[in-house]
């Protein structure tokens, strides 16, 4: 006789605990062939209103955190994702239709995502920064702070890769996040922010709102408290005008990284290419100090 | 004419009133350190940007005739070389006299200053002109000499008639901190001067910082100085302006502290009329009105008396003038 | 009646010849003026010449022949030849001087010793950096090694603003062509002329015509610029309503910005600091061009325990000032740039005095003329007056106080803006705690109001997006990647 298996209830993400949705609505999750995988919580704008609050509460603490600690963070973040590679697969192969071989690999790059922008939390000031030789007694230095609670459309296809794609270099400068996760295959994404939780990343650092992409996005990129937004998730999404979001997000002058286009229409990139450092520069502000050098 | 107080002080009025001052009943070190490293510090780079701006003031025509006048009447005439003679002294006391002249309109300076032994012959020499002898005292220029000698020094030259004398502090002590001595020595002087005038030289080239300037200002305040001094003349740098204006800031807030005023006198290194110029828009800006007379303003100095009068003749006539149209003393 | 008082020093505008009217330069050549409206001079009122209003087709004119001559010349010239053309407009600039000088402080109002100390020497200086970095693109970080050389991104429309006309011409054409770009620039309407000399500096350094295009107009001008669909990039330097409706406008496409806007800065001054020079700091932070500048230390924070001393020493300094006729050499502040800008600087220190601040001005005589405001401190001011939360963008200072460095952050950082803040005290890891903590792009430290070709300017917050000056100044007008593939910032 077999055992009757132990279901997940796949909750929210926000200020390092995992709510229901306050709207008290969830949402059928289906694998890409179409069987119910699970019931996830469907948030709602209330729930990114709180999950700004939570972020911007962690923000002094994560962006004054020293880069080292960060990149140790984030390193560790990459050790719990290999302990739990294993779920990893079987929820990005039901979730985006791919075969157990492929969809490790996926993983595998995810992790080494990670990793590489793990490393990169104490170089991004000494490669973004530098001394600037003014013509006068005075030094004067340009150095990257992070911009703030980063609102983030996470891409609709790649539930995972691409996930941890968007995620990482936002916080590795030291932003904290909102991140409304691929509305169709949301479980990753539930099982990452658990990653999340049990690797040293502050609470409210990344907040994960699981959610129909149309009905929550207006609210993040109007969201006068979010510093900056990230639309990369609004490729593939139903009913979303990136133009509306990006012209919302005007009323606080967010900071915006735009979706990749193809023949004008957002498209998600390949999430297998070079990340460069695009997406770190993106979500950083260059502070320049001066001080007189004298007697 | 200038007129100069005729109170005299002991050395023991003068540390009573620096612990007035200090708030403190017993005048230590330690309360002079406390003191002048609690006042407020100087940025070196702001202090020489607001000190060339104030130099950038275009000073032309009534104005400039006006300042010219005014610089005049503030130099302290000077010769301090071991090459000192009667013949030199008197005749600098000549010029003195009569500045240019092709234009007795032109007026006199404040004064002649010279080394102690040579106060009896510019006195002679001056008679009842109204123009001040000044003598450096204390062993100038480097001060090096026991305080016995210094006050013997400063004794001789008022016997010998000096209306004013210009001391230099110990620098060294003051630079291994030892405030105390060098408020002592100024107060000794000061009251060995009697009724004549002190005005202490703090070789400012030797305090380097801009603090140290702003702290060896208050100390010879607060130690009976009528008079803060740049400089001997014998060491670069010397007068400048940013010194000079942490001067001028120090004894326009010591009248707000105290409610006495002490006169400044940058010395040496100021030979042009603009120079001159630059100082007196430093004085009107930042001491204030006050001081733009000789009884609180003074120029140390030889060469620049020339270049005032050529410039002078260049107003009156409209030409530029010549070497040749100025006397040399 | 001082007794220094010195004598009227004017300096002489026969230098520079104004024409009667203007056209628009477009293509390296001056259009036949029309639909002209004056500019005049704000220090009397008297008009100095007329400028034309460009329409919707002269900027689609403009446009295309910037579009011209980046296909046809700049695009495809070395950068090494661009950069010996930048050279050429610096020294021009430098030759030209007192012209610019004299030129500029009659059409803005600004003393001539500002515009012959700072405005026209640093906008050379800006060009001579630029010169340099035209051949050496490749060396600036943008781009990982072995990557693709950073591109132009084509034609960019630029609009500044009155408050430092050529200045922040330099700001913006320098860094465009360097890269590679060609320029369509429109200068505010109250202060074209330097602009239009500068299209003589582009004709005597036989720049190839249309890559750099000077369009007069107003608000609507700027909006057909801004919103011309040839137009690849916008740098707009000017208030924060624009600079909103700015981002809106280009929302959905694939237009670049970058946009300098407002400021409310902080100047903030503990009780150790350098007091005298703090007061020049406070002093130069907001009465430098009449406090007309987006960066002015307009909220001085002051540390309760030194208020007093503070704003004495503040009202004696003011004591000095010397306001008037911005030509005269010993003019520390000149007139308002116009009368809409006075109005607003009037009724904002009206409505500062209703809520409860003091208002204190030194004595000083007006001219009966021209556009005209005394150096003002309003003290008593809360962080919830508008005076401490709205932009003035005048000659006066909103006086407030802290006990703790955490209240003069907290205080510092509660605003929209954030382009720039003043810290001053003695203690060298205050300053770096300080500079940490403050949310403002350019943080001065013991000085006030500092600029260079070579540092980073620009702001956080509502003070707008991208950074002008220094390498990162250059990012704005290179494209790295194929945007397609990646995505990008705006």
């Amino acid at each position: 006789m077999s055992r009757l298996d132990v279901r997940k209830t796949y909750k929210l993400y926000i200020g390092g605990k995992f709510p229901r949705s306050e709207s008290g609505r969830s949402y059928e999750v289906v694998s890409a062939t179409g069987e119910f995988l699970a019931n996830a919580a469907m948030g709602s704008r209330k729930d990114v209103r709180d999950a700004v609050v939570a972020a911007r509460a962690a923000l002094p603490g994560w962006s004054g955190a020293t880069a080292y600690n960060r990149g140790q963070v984030l390193y560790r973040v990459a050790e719990v994702l290999e302990g739990r590679r294993a779920q990893f697969v079987d929820e990005v192969a039901a979730s985006e239709g791919l075969t157990a071989r492929a969809a490790g690999a996926v993983v595998d790059a995810a992790i080494d995502r990670v990793v590489w922008y793990s490393g990169w939390t104490d170089k991004i000031a000494q490669v973004l920064g530098n001394l600037n030789p003014v013509a006068g007694p005075f030094f004067n230095v340009s150095a990257p702070e992070p911009t703030g609670v980063v609102g983030v459309l996470a891409p609709q296809a790649s539930s995972l890769l691409g996930l941890v794609s968007v995620v990482a270099p936002v916080i590795a400068s030291g932003n904290t996040a909102v991140v409304v996760s691929s509305a169709a295959r949301p479980l990753p994404a539930v099982t990452f922010s658990e990653v999340l939780a049990t690797s040293d990343v502050p609470g409210g650092v990344v907040n994960i709102v699981t959610a129909q992409t149309a009905e929550v996005a207006t609210w993040l990129a109007a969201h006068r408290d979010v510093n900056a937004i990230d639309l990369t998730g609004v490729a593939g999404a139903e009913g979303v005008d990136w133009a509306a979001l990006e012209a919302e997000a005007a009323g606080n002058l967010k900071r915006v990284y735009r979706p990749a286009l193809a023949d004008g229409a957002p498209v998600e990139p390949d999430w297998n290419a070079d990340p460069g450092l695009g997406r770190i520069r993106a979500f950083v502000e260059t502070k320049t100090v001066w001080h007189p050098k004298g007697l | 004419m200038v007129t100069v107080s005729t109170t005299t002080h002991t050395a023991q009025d003068l540390t009573a009133q620096a612990r007035d001052v200090l708030g403190v009943s017993r005048l230590t070190n330690h309360a002079l350190t406390s003191w002048l490293h609690g006042l407020p510090g100087v940025d070196q780079v702001g202090c020489e940007a607001r000190a060339a701006s104030l130099g950038t003031r275009s000073v032309k025509t009534t104005s400039k005739a006006w300042a010219i006048d005014t610089a005049i009447g503030m130099i302290d005439l000077t010769t301090l070389e071991g090459s000192d003679t009667v013949g030199k002294v008197r005749s600098l006391c000549a010029k003195a006299l009569v500045p240019d002249p092709l234009d007795p309109t032109t007026p006199r300076p404040a004064a002649i200053c010279v080394y102690g032994d040579m106060v009896a012959t510019a006195k002679a020499a001056l008679g009842d002109s109204g123009i001040h002898v000044a003598a450096v005292a204390t062993a100038f220029p480097s001060g090096r000499a026991s305080m016995p000698v210094k006050l013997a020094d400063t004794r001789d030259a008022v016997e010998a008639g000096a209306d004013e004398i210009d001391m230099v502090i110990d620098r060294g002590a003051f630079l291994a901190g030892d405030y105390l001595t060098v408020f002592n020595q100024i107060a000794e002087v000061k009251q060995a001067c009697g009724t004549a005038h002190l005005k202490v030289i703090m070789e400012t080239g030797e305090l380097v910082t801009y603090d140290n300037v702003r702290r060896a200002s208050y100390l010879s305040m607060l130690a009976g100085g009528d008079f803060i001094k740049t400089s001997t003349g014998k060491v670069q740098p010397a007068a400048t302006l940013p010194v000079t204006l942490i001067m001028l800031e120090a004894v326009r807030d010591w009248r707000d502290l105290t409610g006495s005023q002490v006169g400044v006198k940058p010395a040496g290194g100021i030979k042009t009329t603009k120079d001159a110029i630059k100082y007196l828009v430093m004085v009107s800006e930042i001491a204030g009105d006050d001081w733009l007379t000789p009884e609180w303003f003074r120029f140390g100095a030889s060469s620049l008396l020339n270049d005032l009068i050529l410039q002078r003749q260049k107003l009156a006539t409209g030409a530029y003038s010549g070497a040749d149209y100025v006397t040399i003393d | 009646m001082p007794k220094f008082e010195y004598a009227p020093a004017p300096e002489s505008r026969a230098i520079v010849t104004i024409e009667k009217s203007y056209g628009l330069f477009i293509d390296g050549a001056f259009t036949r003026p029309k639909a002209t409206f004056p500019t005049v001079n704000p220090a009397d009122e008297t008009v100095l010449a007329e400028v034309s209003q460009a329409g919707p087709k002269d900027v689609d004119k403009a446009v295309a022949a910037a579009r011209r001559a980046y296909e046809g010349v700049w695009g495809r010239m070395s950068g090494a030849e661009r950069g010996k053309y930048l050279f050429r407009i610096a020294r021009i600039l430098q030759e030209r001087a007192r012209e610019f000088a004299v030129l500029e402080t009659l059409d803005n109002g600004k003393p001539i010793k500002e515009t012959r100390d700072v405005d026209v020497p640093v906008a050379a200086a800006h060009f001579f950096y630029h010169a340099g970095w035209a051949d050496k693109l490749e060396y600036a970080g943008l781009s990982a090694s072995g990557a693709d050389v950073p591109r132009p991104h084509g034609v960019v429309g630029q609009v500044i603003p009155w408050n430092f006309p050529l200045l922040m011409l330099a700001w913006k054409i320098a860094p465009a062509l360097a890269t590679g770009n060609t320029v369509v620039l429109k200068p505010a309407e109250t202060t074209p002329l330097s602009a239009l000399l500068f299209a003589e500096v582009c004709q005597q350094a036989e720049l190839p015509a249309g890559v750099v295009n000077i369009i007069t107009g107003d608000g609507r001008t700027g909006q057909a610029l801004v919103e011309h669909p040839d137009v690849d990039k916008i740098a707009f330097t000017g208030s924060t309503d624009v600079g909103k409706a700015i981002a809106r406008s280009i929302a959905g496409t694939s237009k670049k910005a970058t946009l300098e806007l407002g400021g409310k800065a902080a100047n903030i001054v503990f009780d150790d600091a350098p007091l005298d020079q703090a007061v020049e700091g406070i002093v130069n932070g907001i009465f430098f061009n009449q406090g007309q500048v987006c960066c002015a230390g307009s909220r001085l924070l002051v540390q309760e325990n030194v208020h007093d001393q503070v704003v004495a020493k503040l009202k004696r300094r003011l004591g000095t000032l010397r306001v008037g006729d911005p030509m005269d050499k010993n003019s520390d502040l000149g007139a308002i740039n116009s009368r809409a800008q006075l109005d607003r600087i009037t009724s904002l220190v009206e409505a500062g005095v209703a809520e409860g601040a003091e208002r204190w001005s030194p004595e000083c005589t007006l001219p009966t003329k021209g556009y005209w405001f005394p150096p003002t401190v309003l003290t008593g001011v809360s962080q919830t007056h508008r005076v401490a939360t709205e932009e003035i963008f005048g000659p006066v200072l909103s006086v407030l106080t802290f006990r703790t460095p955490q209240e003069a952050v907290a205080k510092a950082n509660n605003s929209a803006y954030g382009l720039s803040a003043g810290v001053w005290t003695e203690k060298g890891s205050r300053i770096l705690w300080m500079a940490d903590q403050l949310k403002a792009g350019v943080v001065w430290a013991n000085t006030f109001n500092r600029f260079d070709p070579t540092s980073p300017f620009g702001g956080y917050k509502e003070s707008g997006y991208g950074r002008e000056g220094g390498r990162h100044g250059l990012e704005a007008y290179v494209t790295t990647a194929p945007s397609t593939l990646t995505g990008a910032a705006r």
